[in-house]
């Protein structure tokens, strides 16, 4: 099963196995992963999804939309060049994403 | 303390409610209670990806089973509460239509709201349909194969979502609303034409000041709306979203006050004192930094549901923590994702920014130099940029936000910092 990794900003981590398809957002919002609000439900509405991507796993997203990027100069914790939103990242067959979650997401 | 909470209502507010006790280390039990036949699921996307089948049912549901259990909150599906004895020390016993008995030490009510009927005649032929939980949305969703002809009477939000997806979705839309304009309470005018010229374009049939005079059938089922004129529009469905009526009578059995809601304090507290009611069935005090004094709002809105929860969540842990939050909204409509950010009323004037062509602009509402709300479509930067001013108590000068080339956060100013400088 592909699985997702996510890192507090204290620097705890939680393993979480993902469905394929499913997006990093509800794999960690689903089984209580702290550190994700995710107000909008995936809607691309709320910037309280915020995680910044481990640099290996960058490569292999897909880039920002429009959308995606102009929230993102909304977000609590400031944006850095690794700062995606959770509810626009799939997880695919075989994947190992690895994501630190901000301090403040509201 | 042996039975703990006992939270009415398994939806956005309850759910809410429950998560947030237990993030704050609240550890009596929970029971989180709802006569809805489903796991605990998330509405908004309903009427909009869900209905068009971009996103599974899997998506809608707000946590897994293991979340539940590990956190000790047990979830009870499909039992409809209908009598309630509470002691005045906030325990009491609540019974369902099954006849369960579910003790608690303390109650909280998260019964939501449900939509307000038309009273006309033909409302209960087959093909009428309301929009507000998972039931109404399967029923809808299950029927449009077969439908080429839709009315959606209301051009609320919910109305014109629906309407939007079922445009998408290739069927003719009729939208009939009774204002002069779109979404007449919760928008200005200037957004309200740009949604009315957007989704005419897009081919939904909008009518304005739309009397409605009864539904006609086709043999025993829905075949068409009459209008106030006379004409009669074809359908083979009819969605009604007319507005909702908050559920109170639960509370009001128990001799809480109510009015448009269950009457609650900052806190989330009813008129006993110790009943916590959060979301759509409460009637709050207005949580803007800054509202008039007295003034009093009812939302329906997710970003209420679980800010609420959480004001609510500290007065049950014994802190007290006042709700003051700038509420936001969001509505995606097709092409057009509209986010709202605070709340207009009282503004005594609006900017216009962006490129109202290409559909990505925003009006601001302002009240002197003060902004109050902004209504963002398909802009999300403009946004991002007026809450989070909002929320921090800054400001966004009239002037330098009409100049269109610059960036509203780069124009976003501390207020008490111009006091000073003068
Ligand atoms: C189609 C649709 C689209 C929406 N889109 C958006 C959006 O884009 N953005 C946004 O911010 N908001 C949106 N909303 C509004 C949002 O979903 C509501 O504000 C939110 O669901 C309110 O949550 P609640 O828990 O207060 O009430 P509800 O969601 O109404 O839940 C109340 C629950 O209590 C149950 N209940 C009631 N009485 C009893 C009883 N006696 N015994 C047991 N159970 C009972 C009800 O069956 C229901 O399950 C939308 C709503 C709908 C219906
Ligand atoms: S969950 Fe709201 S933007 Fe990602």
């Amino acid at each position: 099963m592909p699985k997702v990794t996510y890192t507090d900003h204290t620097g705890e981590s939680r393993i979480v196995e993902a469905n394929v398809g499913d997006s990093v957002m509800e794999t960690a919002v689903r089984s209580g992963v702290p550190g994700i609000v995710a107000e909008c439900g995936g809607s691309l509405s709320c910037a309280t999804c915020h995680v910044y991507v481990d640099e290996a796993g960058l490569a292999s997203l897909p880039p920002r939309a429009e959308m995606e990027d102009e929230m993102l100069w909304g977000t609590a914790e400031d944006r850095r060049d690794n700062s995606r939103l959770s509810c626009q990242l799939r997880v695919t067959d075989g994947c190992d994403l690895r994501v630190t979650t901000p301090a403040t997401q509201v | 303390m042996a039975d703990g909470l006992l939270i009415i209502g398994s939806s956005q507010a309850g759910v809410s409610l429950a998560t947030s006790l237990r993030a704050l280390g609240y550890d009596d039990p929970i029971t989180l209670l709802g006569d809805e036949n489903h796991r605990p699921y998330q509405r908004p996307a309903l009427s909009k990806e869900w209905l068009q089948g971009e996103i599974t049912n899997e998506s809608l549901m707000f946590r897994t089973h293991d979340y539940w259990v590990e956190h000790r909150i047990d979830v009870v599906k499909n039992e409809r509460i209908i009598r309630i004895e509470k002691r005045d020390d906030g325990s009491g016993v609540a019974h369902s239509l099954s006849g369960a008995r579910f003790a608690f030490d303390r109650l909280a009510l998260g019964v939501g709201a449900r939509p307000r009927r038309l009273l006309l005649d033909g409302v209960d032929l087959p093909g009428v349909l309301y929009l507000r939980n998972a039931d109404d949305a399967l029923e809808l969703k299950a029927r449009v194969p077969d439908v080429r002809d839709v009315v959606v009477i209301g051009g609320g939000f919910i109305g014109i979502e629906a309407a939007a997806s079922l445009n998408r979705m290739g069927r003719r839309v009729t939208l009939l609303e009774a204002a002069t304009r779109l979404v007449p309470r919760a928008v200005g005018e200037e957004t309200s034409a740009y949604l009315l010229d957007h989704h005419r374009a897009a081919g939904i049939d909008v009518v304005l000041e739309a009397g409605v005079r009864r539904i006609v059938p086709r043999g025993d089922r829905v075949g068409g709306v009459e209008l106030s004129d006379g004409r009669v529009v074809a359908a083979d469905l009819v969605l009604v979203g007319v507005g909702v009526i908050p559920n109170t009578e639960l509370a009001e059995s128990i001799g809480l006050v109510c009015d448009n809601g269950v009457r609650v304090d900052e806190c989330a507290l009813a008129s006993d004192g110790v009943t916590v009611a959060v979301g759509d069935c409460a009637n709050l005090p207005n949580p803007v930094p800054g509202a008039p004094q007295g003034d009093r709002v009812r939302f329906e809105s997710v970003n209420n549901a679980i800010e609420q929860a959480k004001v609510a969540a500290y007065a049950i842990t014994g802190r007290r923590e006042e709700y003051a939050r700038i509420p936001w909204f969001w509505s995606n409509q097709g092409d057009v994702k509209l986010q709202i950010a605070g709340l207009s009323t009282g503004h005594d004037r609006t900017l216009v920014r962006g490129d109202a062509e290409r559909g990505k602009h925003s009006v601001l509402y302002y009240r002197g130099d003060r902004v109050l709300a902004a209504d963002c479509i398909n802009h999300p930067l403009d946004f991002m940029a007026v809450r989070n001013a909002l929320s921090k108590g800054l400001s966004i000068p009239y002037d330098a936000a009409a100049d269109p080339s610059v960036s509203l956060k780069s124009v976003t100013v501390d207020p008490t910092a111009l006091v000073g400088a003068d």
